[in-house]
């Protein structure tokens, strides 16, 4: 059965509130609708990670040991804290979006502040994440770095550095290096998806703590409160997408096989 | 400017006919409803068009009639879906027994090859009356091989074989065109398809420059990179025996079963690694960037001509399908230690494969 | 007792001026002007480019251009008509306008993120005719890899660019639409009372949301593997290029539901009125929309049969196909129930929607030859498939749009076009269209390839035909520019309901108040209660 928005003749004659937008009846319609608005929105989002996924899927079978190589040769620490620091991110902007509901003015800039500072300690892991790739010459292609080299030709002095080939033999001595140089040079695929992917949520990342200072800039101003906290809940949502986002690339990349070789 | 109007390509293939039948079918489908319709809006729009008198009768609709222009379409869509599915499933099945020909599709121009060795450019001769199996790759984009007269149409994909088929039915001459856009000559990558009475095409056969058959091209080709090191029928040697190999199964290392097709040889040389034969190492080196996609052509057709070798006491393996379980530990430590006896082998070009990202288009 | 009408004192045109009172605007029915002026540019670009296309091939030896720049010229001809005019068209102008008045309400849901969408794609254009200024793309509007990707010299990327942000621009105002239909609908309005117009915008914003985000990540993967030789979809680098047809036609086949819903939409809206008749079957024809969206998600790969997909793949989504004209042909037979004992006035808006159902239908048939797997090996790649989407996007989806300018022009300005001009243009059109396409399904079944710069002379008669046809039908297509423009000063003041149509938007004033309505309708009535009480069919 169809609730009906209210139209304007049936709400009470008190004055609007100020947050209330000119193409809405009723705050409660605004509500919902912002927020039935950023479910869609997301849904666009999962739309287009999917297809990334998708395209992921296809080539991780298509090139199983060159997967397993790179996902290897990335931290499995570091990414793991990320996990967390991002959880822990969508914490403080759950409460920060309870202590909006509540009208709780410093509780709600605290925990926007730490949700920010959390993400961007994130993106801070990653800029070293990538700086270890730029290193490792694990960048593909060869427009950025010095060019893709997994077999030890990424540095004179020193053979091994970034040299995935050499990882391989080490963790299987029965594959013979032709093999192990090959699938190395595979796994120039797998960083490709690593950064395409990394790189998309990293970007939405930026974005985020865009929006987070926004809304700090208005909670600050006392804007939220209970009868009007929709932009925060609107960017909960929001950070969270973000947050699952990396909770599914984090298996997807850091943790292929990590059962048979270990961290 | 012919005043022959002619809104048919000859039919000069066993399919033709097939194909403009049902296209004829749909094209008195399509004249049958489109009149139809016209007429109905047009005769609605005079009847009962708007004058003072009239008043339009509210009709709210008919369930009865949604259903019956639901199913009736349905209907006749089901029937031209099944005509065209048969009509597909013939000209995707490979023929029994055809007349092999090779090509290999590239900016901007089509290169044949005949099992007799004679090569083309742009024009293919054929027999007529005879099944003819076009095996194709392209060496850079993709292309498609088209033949107007017999409604042959097929995408030419680098990286990967594929093939069309076709019987001729009347000798002449007639278009081949690329239908893939393909860059700037891509209106330019035209050719032609000949096909010849049985006699004039045996005439043709011999009287081509052909350097050898294509197989032994192959064979030569085999021998000149280095294959035979490790390819031989011998128990010692470290690569797989290809005799009687092609069309057969071949159980590789993680125990799945492939069949050794042209795709399968094209990708052992090219990706040696992808798919190692169950007993055997993967140290083959790979021969991407050295070997040209008509050498792999040759080289395959060479090694479809390897007949398989008697059974041969001296001999513990007779081809690599029939490799027993039992022998694996064997050849692998024997393997092992010519290995270590001799480094790696040397790929042509240097210890690693070529870098993907640094081979230009 | 008749009464000259009047134009309204105030309403959304007069009510600010100044141009920042435009570029800032949120009035959904001022961004729906916006839309209207880039979409006529946008148009007349990928006009001047068909023109040239026409030009060239009266001759078979490519006398007027060189190869690479006949092959710039489709590709910008494709890109700007797909992604620049026929996806925006009828939602982003008309829809824009209509969907809030005929949901009964002030504005969208989001009105700013609507003027975001015009900017966006403002921008997305912009990328595209630096494209174009900066020498041209050859990629074709299907940019395959690994062509595109790793072979052409030319601005590939900017051009991609520009299609990923007008893509983005689809999806918000998609958004708009879903939200404002869900949760704005005014008092009374239930599912079953909306419009078919809304039905057809809203089944085409579910595939703009659903789809527009493939080929977005698709093309920023093409871009990738451009920019930094990375191998995605090129196999000399590892990848696969039949992958990125995939990734491709699973938004680029729905993507033309995207197109011709809404002008399906304008059909129901205009067949009705001008029959004075309701429309017939109206639950079929509502939910026609939503089952041509849901299997158009479906049928993508029906664009790849000979691409190298495996036979059992072909024969389900040949299948599939055809599952998805049938949607399609219901609603054919409905507008023509419809007609049948009406009371018809062959106004011009009323010229367009017979036209877009006839040749809708033509277009929409010789669908079924290419979903045939067996014939579609012959006639894919030719010009039957040219001729086959020009009938469905030509014939169906700009007839569409140019029935529904003229249908709400009087609603949107305050004044009418000069109907014998119109009636003139609208003639033209019809015949040039019919001249240009008509010639293509034979030229294709006689086996000449699409994009081909030069061709074998024995196809120039049927070219000639062709382009002859392509002049008539520019002359159809610019009559309207004029008289459109014409009609701005001197054209006869509309009043509120020129048509006498029911439908909400026929309430308000011409043109309609800045917040559309003066007081907010309650409505009680069905859409098109032609007959009872024509005159008055909602209740204040």
């Amino acid at each position: 059965m169809r609730r009906f928005p209210l139209s304007t003749s049936q709400t009470t004659t008190t004055e609007h509130h100020p947050a209330l937008a000119h193409q809405f009846d009723s705050m409660e319609q605004q509500q919902g609708a912002s927020t039935f608005g950023m479910w869609v929105f997301l849904l666009t989002e999962i739309m287009m990670f999917g297809g990334l996924f998708t395209a992921y899927l296809i080539y991780r079978l298509k090139y199983y040991p060159a997967f397993v190589a790179g996902s290897t040769s990335i931290s499995v620490s570091w990414g793991f804290a990320n996990t967390l620091v991002l959880i822990g991110s969508s914490f403080t902007m759950a409460m920060a979006v309870w202590a909006a509901q509540k009208g709780m003015r410093k509780a709600q800039v605290w925990f926007l502040l730490g949700t920010m500072v959390l993400g961007a300690a994130f993106l801070g892991v990653k800029a070293k994440e990538y700086y270890d790739k730029y290193d490792e010459c694990h960048i593909p292609g060869h427009v950025i770095g010095k060019g893709f080299n997994t077999w030890g030709g990424c540095d004179a002095k020193d053979p091994s550095l970034g040299n995935i080939a050499e990882e391989i033999r080490k963790r299987d001595p029965n594959i013979p290096e032709g093999a192990a140089v090959q699938i190395a040079g595979q796994t120039e695929i797998f960083f490709s998806f690593y950064f395409a992917m990394t790189g998309l949520h990293a970007f939405h990342m930026v974005i985020g703590l865009g929006l987070l200072a926004w809304l700090l800039l208005r909670a600050r101003r006392g804007e939220f409160g209970p009868s009007y906290y929709t932009p925060m809940e609107l960017g909960g949502l929001y950070w969270h997408f973000v947050d699952i986002v990396w909770i599914f690339l984090f298996p997807l990349l850091y943790l292929i096989s990590r059962h048979q070789h270990g961290a | 400017m012919q005043l022959n109007f002619p809104i048919f390509p000859e039919q000069a293939s066993s399919m033709a006919g097939q194909v403009d039948a049902l296209y004829l079918f749909l094209v008195l489908i399509t004249t049958f409803f489109s009149l139809l319709i016209a007429i109905l809006i047009l005769y609605f729009a005079i009847k009962y068009r708007r004058t003072p008198e009239r008043q339009a009768e509210q009709i709210h609709g008919s369930t009865l009639l949604e259903i019956v222009w639901t199913v009736i379409p349905l209907g006749i869509s089901m029937v031209i879906f099944v005509w065209g599915a048969v009509i597909y499933y013939h000209m995707e099945r490979s023929p029994s027994n055809p007349l092999e020909v090779y090509g290999v599709g590239k900016q901007w121009m089509w290169k044949f090859q005949h099992p007799g060795g004679q090569r083309e450019i742009n024009t293919l001769h054929v027999p007529m009356n005879r099944d003819v199996k076009v095996t194709m790759i392209s060496q850079d984009v993709i292309h498609s091989f088209f033949v107007p007269a017999f409604r042959v149409k097929q995408d030419v994909l680098p990286n990967r074989y594929v093939f069309t088929w076709f019987k001729a039915t009347q000798p002449g001459t007639y278009h081949l065109f690329c239908s893939q856009y393909c860059g700037t000559k891509h209106s330019g990558m035209v050719g032609q398809v000949v096909v010849m009475t049985p006699d004039d095409y045996a005439n043709w056969l011999a009287s081509g420059k052909a350097e050898g058959s294509l197989a032994s091209l192959g064979e030569k080709a085999f021998q000149q990179y280095g294959c035979t090191t490790c390819h031989r029928p011998d128990s010692g040697a470290r690569g797989p025996n290809l005799e009687g190999l092609y069309g057969r199964p071949v159980r590789l290392t993680d125990n799945r079963v492939v069949l050794a097709d042209d795709n399968y040889i094209r990708e052992s040389i090219l990706e040696p690694n992808a798919k190692v034969v169950s007993g055997f190492q993967s140290i083959m080196p790979t021969f991407r960037g050295v070997v040209s996609e008509d050498e792999i052509i040759a080289i395959t057709e060479y090694i479809k001509h390897l007949a398989p070798q008697e059974a041969n006491p001296l001999n513990n393996r007779t081809s690599p399908t029939q490799i027993r379980d039992s022998e694996v530990p064997n050849i692998q430590d024997q393997n092992k230690q010519q290995n270590q006896q001799q480094p790696a082998q040397q790929t042509p070009q240097g210890k690693r494969p070529v870098n993907p990202s640094e081979k230009k288009p | 007792m008749i009464v000259k009408p009047v134009m309204p004192e105030r309403h959304f045109l007069n009510d600010n001026y100044g141009i920042r009172s435009w570029l800032l605007t949120k009035d959904h029915k001022r961004i729906a002007i916006l839309y209207l002026f880039s979409i006529t540019v946008f148009f007349l670009v990928g006009g001047v480019f068909a023109s040239l296309i026409r030009l060239h091939l009266l001759t078979p030896n490519g006398e007027l251009f060189e190869a690479d720049t006949y092959n710039k010229l489709f590709t910008m001809h494709g890109v700007n008509m797909v992604f620049f005019f026929l996806i925006p068209s009828v939602p982003a102008v008309l829809g824009n306008f209509l969907v809030p008045i005929m949901v009964g309400t002030k504005d969208l849901a989001f009105p700013k993120i609507n003027l975001l969408s015009w900017y966006l794609y403002m921008a997305g254009g912009t990328f595209s005719m630096a494209a174009m200024i900066s020498g041209g793309v050859d990629s074709g509007w299907t940019f395959y890899a690994p062509l595109s990707s790793g072979y052409l010299k030319t601005h590939v990327i900017m051009l991609a660019v520009g299609v990923i942000i007008a893509g983005f621009s689809s999806i918000f105002t998609g958004l708009n639409f879903i939200v404002t239909v869900h949760r704005m609908r005014a008092p009374g309005i239930t599912w079953g009372r909306l419009p078919l117009f809304v039905w057809s915008n809203y089944a085409a914003s579910l595939i703009m949301i659903l789809g527009t985000p493939v080929i977005a990540i698709t093309l920023i993967l093409l871009a990738l593997e451009r920019g930094f030789h990375i191998g995605i979809f090129d196999p000399k680098l590892g990848g696969d290029p039949v992958l990125f047809q995939h990734m491709f036609w699973f938004y680029s086949h729905p993507a033309v539901y995207i197109m011709i819903l809404p002008g399906m939409g304008v059909i129901s809206e205009i067949v009705p009125c001008f029959s004075r008749k309701r429309i017939f079957g109206y639950s079929f024809v509502a939910f026609s929309s939503i089952a041509i969206a849901v299997f158009g998600f479906v049928v993508w790969a029906h664009h790849m049969f000979v691409a190298g997909i495996s036979v059992y793949s072909a024969l389900v989504f040949s299948l599939l196909s055809y599952a998805v004209a049938i949607p399609s042909a219901v609603k054919v037979f409905n507008w023509t129930a419809t007609m049948y004992k009406g009371s018809i006035e062959m106004s011009t808006p009323m010229l367009y929607a017979m036209a877009f159902i006839g040749l809708f239908t033509i277009g929409g048939l010789t669908g079924l030859f290419l979903a045939a797997l067996g014939l579609d090996i012959h006639i894919h790649d030719t010009y039957f498939v040219i001729a086959h989407f020009h009938y469905v996007m030509v014939g169906g989806m700009v007839t569409a749009y140019l029935g529904g300018l003229h249908f709400w022009w009087p609603k949107i300005t305050g004044r009418m076009y000069p109907e014998a001009p119109a009636k003139l243009a609208a003639l033209i059109t019809f015949i040039g269209f019919n001249l240009t396409f008509f010639p293509q399904f034979i030229l294709g079944y006689m086996g000449m390839p699409r994009r081909y710069w030069a061709y074998p002379p024995e196809f120039q008669v049927l070219n000639v035909l062709s382009s002859a046809g392509a002049s008539v039908l520019a002359v159809g297509f610019l009559l309207p520019l004029l008289y459109f423009a014409w009609s701005l000063k001197y054209g006869e003041v509309a009043g509120d309901n020129p048509w006498q149509a029911t439908g909400l938007e026929w309430e308000t004033s011409s043109p309609p108040p800045t917040h559309n309505f003066h007081h907010i309708p309650i409505v009680t009535k069905d859409p098109y209660a032609y007959g009872e009480d024509a005159e008055v069919p909602v209740v204040h």
